[in-house]
């Protein structure tokens, strides 16, 4: 009895939102553009079987040259099933295709892996697999990968009841020394196999988490063959927050808050592609001083990263006094952040439909300065450090990371450009001001350790000519669109990508037309990076693990969100 | 040593005395003993002034650490300089950022590690309450629920004066510590009286026997 009531009560509340008497009533007045054309980030869904994934991906991709997978998103439909949807893109044609494949088996959900045709695919099925308990049929590896290997439960599906059944353990996590293989026989029916992670005799070595050089808290476990590098196994998930859970329980704007703590050196372009995404898919258009705005404060936060980056490499190196050449220009753009955001790191600047608050009087003297004195203290940073010989012999053709492999690995950002793929979102896509402003996207070839801080320091002077360009023509205007006091996205599924400081930065929201979203996953730019450390790092000494970490550059906060 | 002496900011400057002087007279309750005070005051002094702290950082609030080693702000000149890899060297644990399910073992044998007299200064939102996350399934909502911590530092992330101030609370309470100990001559060591109770016990079964 009990049961069928609580049937009955919980399609009730379902119902008028898919019948959706009172609904149209409401948006109409707020949004008559919208329904009219679809919006800009919408993605177009093809809805393949599972049994015929396999084969269309391998058909996109040999036949279409899809060889970048872009964004690989678990998701939760709950009656309609589980399933994945697939981003792809060719980085020969520059076509892109968005796949969905869902089965409806909750107990045992399986769907065929993909990991034969992108390398990346890997370790976003192994997200999928620890979130919402799909397994890959043809995956190598299939474990936990953010959460502990005892978790009760697969924390994003929507009856999952995750605080009651995992309170917090005390005890030693365990480590398993072998993984789940599963293989789709002729007849249909599923072998599960062990295999182990290390070969018999392998020697391994534990770095992290608590290390000072990993950025974060991150796991390493390291086979070594004397002081050679076998094998890499990250064990990721000691920063692993839930946000893209959290977010299905908030309001839109609440969301926007999180982002600013995903890659905390990226603030501003997360957030930006959070509200660009949002500003899409309800037809909002920002007014050109906030894109501008926008452009220019990304282009600060950029500078940001890098010099982060440059400052942390040396201190990883032992160069103690390059590190606080760095920390003093660093702190030159936190005082202009500061003066208009009021923020020195968390910034919460961009709001849905524009930003938090007009520029400071003082903003563009400040930034005026900045650019001279940052084009002079570059050149310190070469002398210090970059033209150091000892330097050159720990970086110079060691962690060679093909373009190939960068594109199979998904390798967005500097570290992919500094193998010679040409992946700016800037340039891929163009975004707020992007598309008016003249610069160069700094791609290099030979994809070792020297050209990756190579190509962070030449885009600090592209990035600085950028706000160049800007700074003396921001339009007039309003700083903030009218918006909604509460803001309803549209049904659909929605893609937005902006370069973030170290990679794109890409914002899948689903929604469902409610004032919260149904799914909003986050493309993160470090995920992959860490996911390429093993391939990048295999046949280097182990003292290179911490200069190859360093220099592609990820930010641990935003690997495990 | 009642009022601790903090180079450049005078006593009534700082916000929460009276929880101080609670400590102070909690601590100092049994009397002082003449001869060991001065050398704990001497001890401290030296103790408060070099702390080192671990270099333990999970997120931002880690960044906005880097920012109060770097020139500007300079941890130096409290110091605080010497960041230490391994906790065994270390004194203060500085724990900035969120603490997640997974963490909270690793964070706990970080302390253990640590060789007494230890410190723990909660830096930030996220290692006070869980912060903005706190209704998140993954993270702990408050490092205090499995470290004891000394310090908290509220922001998001901590601007690095708060940083500085937070720490110079850690000195303060520091220097007012017993480092040899309390000598409380009216009350009885606890040790002591269950020893003899176990002793007269014991005497009481050979009786028996």
């Amino acid at each position: 009895m009990d049961n069928e009531k609580l049937t009955t009560e919980s399609v009730k509340p379902a119902a008028p939102t898919a019948a959706a008497t009172p609904r149209p009533v409401a948006p109409k007045p707020a949004a008559p553009a919208a329904p009219a054309v679809p919006a800009e980030n919408l993605c177009e869904l093809q809805v393949v079987a599972p049994e015929a994934l396999h084969a269309e991906m391998k058909r996109l991709h040999d036949e279409e040259q899809m060889d970048f997978l872009e964004c690989l998103t678990g998701m939760d439909w709950e009656a309609d099933g589980l399933g994945v949807i697939y981003h792809l893109e060719s980085t020969v044609t520059g076509k892109r295709v968005c796949l969905k494949t869902v089965t409806t088996d909750r107990e045992n959900p399986l769907l065929p892996s993909v990991t034969d045709l992108w390398d990346v695919a890997n370790i976003y099925e192994r997200e999928v697999f620890d979130f919402y308990g799909i397994k890959f049929t043809g995956h190598p590896d299939m474990r936990r990968v953010f959460m502990r290997e005892d978790w009760v439960g697969y924390p994003f599906r929507k009856d999952d009841e995750t605080e009651k059944n995992n309170p917090l353990r005390m005890d030693n996590e365990p480590l398993a020394d072998d993984t789940e293989v599963l293989t789709l026989q002729a007849d249909g029916t599923v072998k599960s196999n062990r295999r182990e992670i290390f070969e018999d005799g392998d020697y391994v070595v534990n770095i992290g988490p608590q290390h000072p050089s990993t950025h974060g808290v991150l796991h390493f476990r390291v086979a070594l063959e004397g002081e050679r590098i076998k094998k890499i196994d990250p064990v990721l998930g000691y920063i692993h927050r839930g946000i893209e859970k959290m977010n299905e329980s908030l309001t839109y704007p609440q969301t926007l808050a999180l982002t600013d703590r995903l890659d905390y050196l990226g603030a501003m372009q997360s957030r930006h592609a959070l509200c660009m995404c949002i500003e899409k898919a309800m037809g909002v258009e920002v007014s050109d001083r906030v894109k501008v705005i926008r452009t220019i404060m990304d282009e600060l936060q950029r500078i940001d990263s890098h010099i982060l980056f440059f400052s942390c490499l040396c201190q990883d190196l032992g160069a103690t006094t390059a590190f606080l050449y760095g920390f003093r220009d660093r702190e030159k753009i936190l005082d202009i952040f500061e003066e208009t955001c009021g923020g020195r790191l968390i910034l919460n600047y961009n709001t849905i439909g524009g930003v938090m608050a007009d520029l400071h009087p003082n903003f563009q003297k400040r930034v005026k300065e900045f650019i001279p004195y940052m084009r002079r203290n570059i050149k310190e940073y070469y002398d210090i450090f970059v033209g150091n010989v000892i330097f050159h012999n720990r970086a110079k053709g060691v962690g060679v990371l093909t373009k190939e492999q960068a594109i199979s690995f998904g390798c967005t950002g500097g570290t992919g450009r500094a193998s010679g793929w040409h992946n700016d979102v800037r340039k891929r896509m163009p975004y707020a001001a992007y598309d008016k402003v003249q610069f160069n996207e700094v791609v290099r070839t030979e994809g070792d350790s020297y050209a990756r801080l190579l190509v962070r320091l030449d885009e600090i002077m592209e990035s600085l000519s950028i706000i160049e360009q800007l700074i003396d023509n921001i339009p007039e205007g309003s700083f903030q669109e009218k918006m909604k006091p509460i803001i309803k996205v549209p049904a659909g599924t929605y893609y937005t990508a902006v370069e973030g400081s170290r990679g794109e930065f890409g914002v899948l929201l689903e929604s469902k037309g409610d004032k919260s979203p149904y799914r909003l996953h986050y493309r993160s730019t470090g995920l992959p990076l860490v996911a390429v450390m093993d391939t990048v790092c295999s046949g280097n000494m182990l003292a290179d693990l911490i200069t190859i970490g360093g220099t592609v550059d990820y930010i641990v906060p935003d690997v495990d969100r | 040593m009642k009022r601790p002496k903090i180079k450049s900011i005078p006593y009534e400057e700082f916000k929460d005395n009276e929880t101080f002087e609670k400590i102070v007279a909690e601590l100092n309750a049994g009397g002082a003993h003449v001869l060991v005070k001065p050398l704990d005051d001497l001890i401290n002094w030296g103790r408060s002034n070099s702390l080192w702290p671990l270099t333990f950082a999970t997120s931002c609030c880690g960044i906005e650490f880097m920012a109060v080693c770097a020139a500007r702000y300079d941890i130096a000149r409290f110091g605080f300089e010497v960041t230490r890899n391994s906790p065994r060297q270390a004194d203060v644990i500085l724990v900035s950022g969120t603490i997640t399910n997974k963490m909270a073992p690793v964070l706990k044998r970080l302390y253990d590690q640590m060789a007494d007299p230890k410190y723990v200064v909660a830096i930030g939102g996220c290692s006070i309450s869980g912060g903005p996350f706190t209704k998140s399934y993954h993270v702990v909502k408050g490092v205090d629920q499995i470290i004891p911590v000394d310090v908290y530092v509220p922001g998001c992330p901590p601007r690095p004066e708060s940083f500085l101030y937070g720490m110079m609370q850690l000195q303060r309470k520091v220097k007012v510590e017993n480092f040899f100990g309390t000598t409380n001559r009216k009350q009885k060591d606890p040790y002591k009286e269950e020893m003899k109770e176990q002793n007269v016990e014991l005497l009481n079964q050979q009786e028996e026997a």
